[in-house]
């Protein structure tokens, strides 16, 4: 967790015109899917193009008047992502379904919600206050979809989702934000002990027991969220990000031992015991046997079909539009990075990644740089849940590893992964701000009193009030300037 | 519309896409300069000869060294290189503080231009310079107390 000194600079003029660049490619793939049979400019495309350009934009000038130091590639590579998603999802739309216009409406949602983050989160160091708060909030999101009234039952397989009047909702993606909030607050304020007590063994520093209570307590939940919701992704993704987090506060080897230690205990008795996880791997594993393919349910059709149609697609594509993604069932959601295998080809899915590549290297980038270890945590957490998602979709679509249900961020349909994806957005946003804003190093005004020095006695007893204090001061001063 | 314009159509889009992936990194380029001395330090030779008012008033005595006058670590020094100094309880702090009431990554001196500046990096109780709390980065003079929990620090010739 080391500093860096960053150029300062606001830049927010590269980022327009990045902006620019990321509408362009956004539009023109929406306009590229109705080309081969004249429908480019039909329906609902105008008003998806006008609704996308002018709610970027409006993020664009959120950032220029309230984060003006923030990170100027994030928002260009989002907007490409969820730009290129809106294009396929509206291309996959038949006569029956609509889910073109409802991520359109969940894409509006998101960019206000990111904006009113990025308006009113001045200081993300607000939200360590609410370190355990936030543990609890994830805690009863986790089980919300559990509890009979809320709970919108099993569709597809697994038990996720809330019903909230006429829309559902995945209060797991949120989970994911509070979860690496209360993991930064927790690790922030616990790393020194964590990373002193403990037994040497060998060339391995061991934890104290009583510190190994929070990855138990992340291990449990993930089985928890295994066991109860049949989820095996955001198992995965919790478990996932717990390990990340410890590992960069304490870079000990050792809780990376421990963690994959469980993971192999918990992986291996869960394939033995829960017949969804044991067909996953079977279908993964034997995916072109005949009688695992043709099995229902839990067959590896879906996975067999995706992978024929990005062979179908070989190294450009077949061209937007002109492929035949739609064979393949989900084609909107879990599958649609293989519908843009075939449809962009080997060449187009090696710029959605590393367009991936890029944002998570620069939400890493706002952890290097920021100042304080809270947001380091925080920013590397976020951005380490983003890369572990795509990872284990993309990963699970070209059969790397087992396919399993997570949403692909920005592209696949999905209306909590979209503004839950949008807020972690803002939420880099704010800390990259912080990393590169410039130090303020303006003299004490007149009409600032000194402050009250603590004997050296009792430093701690006012410790909350004079925290207080200092940030309703340093708002104070950037209001004035 | 035929055959040829939608094949040149559809190589141009992958055209595009790749073209917003390397002006993405072209834009980053910039930021790999870590470390790179602020556009704020001291003038060079040739910018004071062009505009001989930003030459600094040259009295002013330098800070050499680093002083611990109070706490478990008193009298401990510390030469001060050109590199900003973290202070903190931190293993990876440029002077571990032993004291139960400092914050793991405290604070930080660096310099700019021809001083040095303490600036509070989210502590739970606070710098204190010369008895005002910090609220901002702030210029240090010479010999004027630096109180971080019970440890006090000084910059001195």
């Amino acid at each position: 967790m080391s500093g860096v000194d960053t150029v300062q600079r606001s830049r927010r003029n590269a980022e327009l015109a990045l902006l620019l660049l990321a509408l362009a490619v956004a539009v023109g793939a929406n306009a590229m899917t109705g080309l081969h049979n004249g429908t480019s400019f039909e329906g609902d495309f105008w008003l998806q193009t006008i609704l996308l350009t002018v709610a970027s934009l409006a993020v664009h000038i959120v950032l220029r008047f309230r984060s003006k130091y923030a990170d100027p590639l994030i928002l260009p590579l989002v907007v490409t992502l969820n730009g290129l998603g809106l294009a396929m999802i509206h291309r996959l739309d038949t006569a029956q379904t609509e889910y073109g216009n409802a991520q359109v409406r969940w894409t509006l949602l998101g960019m206000a919600l990111a904006a009113a983050v990025i308006w009113f989160l001045r200081d993300h160091r607000f939200l360590r206050r609410y370190t355990y708060i936030s543990l609890i909030v994830s805690a009863v999101l986790l089980v919300m979809p559990l509890v009979p009234g809320l709970t919108a039952g099993e569709i597809n397989g697994a038990q996720v989702w809330i019903r909230l009047g006429p829309a559902t909702f995945q209060p797991g993606e949120v989970a994911k934000i509070t979860l690496a909030v209360f993991f930064a607050g927790y690790l922030s304020t616990n790393r020194d002990l964590i990373l002193l007590a403990g037994r040497r063994l060998g060339p391995l520093q061991l934890p104290r027991f009583r510190d190994l209570g929070p990855m138990l307590a992340a291990w449990l939940v993930s089985i928890g969220v295994l066991v109860f919701q049949r989820d095996l992704g955001s198992s995965i993704l919790f478990f996932g990000l717990f390990m990340v987090m410890i590992y960069v506060a304490t870079s000990r080897v050792s809780w990376v031992l421990i963690g994959l230690t469980l993971v192999a205990v918990g992986g291996f008795v869960a394939g033995r015991i829960f017949p969804h996880v044991a067909s996953r791997l079977d279908s993964w594993l034997n995916a072109f046997s005949d009688e695992v393919f043709g099995r229902d349910p839990g067959g590896s059709y879906q996975i067999v079909q995706g992978l024929f149609g990005m062979a179908n697609g070989g190294l450009l594509g077949t061209g937007l539009g002109e492929g035949r993604p739609d064979l393949v069932p989900f084609p909107h959601s879990d599958m649609i990075i293989a519908a843009f295998g075939e449809e962009l080809g080997l060449v187009g899915l090696f710029a959605i990644v590393l367009c991936y590549g890029l944002l998570i290297t620069r939400g890493f980038r706002a952890a290097l740089g920021a100042r304080d270890s809270f947001g380091k945590l925080l920013a590397c957490g976020l951005s380490a849940a983003m890369g572990l998602q795509c990872f284990v979709v993309i990963g699970g679509v070209t059969r790397l590893i087992p396919l399993t249900g997570l949403t692909t961020p920005f592209l696949a349909a999905g209306g909590s992964s979209l503004l839950a994806n949008w807020i972690i957005v803002a939420l880099l946003l704010v800390i990259s701000n912080a990393a590169r804003r410039p130090v303020d190093t303006t003299p004490w005004r007149p009409d600032e009193a000194p402050g009250h020095a603590p004997t050296s006695s009792t430093p701690t007893a006012k410790g909350r009030g004079q925290r207080k204090a200092i940030e309703e001061t340093r708002t104070e001063a950037v209001r004035i300037k | 519309m035929n055959e040829l314009t939608l094949t040149a159509l559809r190589l141009g889009f992958l055209l595009l896409l790749w073209l917003l992936v390397f002006s993405v990194v072209g834009a980053m380029r910039r930021d790999l300069a870590i470390g790179r001395r602020n556009r704020t330090g001291a003038p060079s030779a040739r910018e004071i000869r062009r505009n001989p008012e930003l030459a600094e008033p040259p009295a002013r005595q330098q800070a050499r060294q680093l002083i611990v006058v109070e706490g478990p670590l008193a009298g401990t020094t510390m030469h001060l290189a050109d590199s900003p100094i973290l202070l903190g309880r931190a293993q990876e702090a440029t002077l571990v503080l032993e004291d139960d009431y400092a914050s793991g990554r405290h604070a930080r001196l660096f310099p700019q231009g021809s001083r040095w500046f303490i600036e509070d990096l989210g502590s739970t109780n606070g710098t204190y310079l010369s008895d005002r709390q910090l609220t901002r980065a702030q210029p240090v003079d010479l010999g004027v107390p630096i109180r971080i929990g019970k440890t006090v620090i000084e910059l001195r010739p």
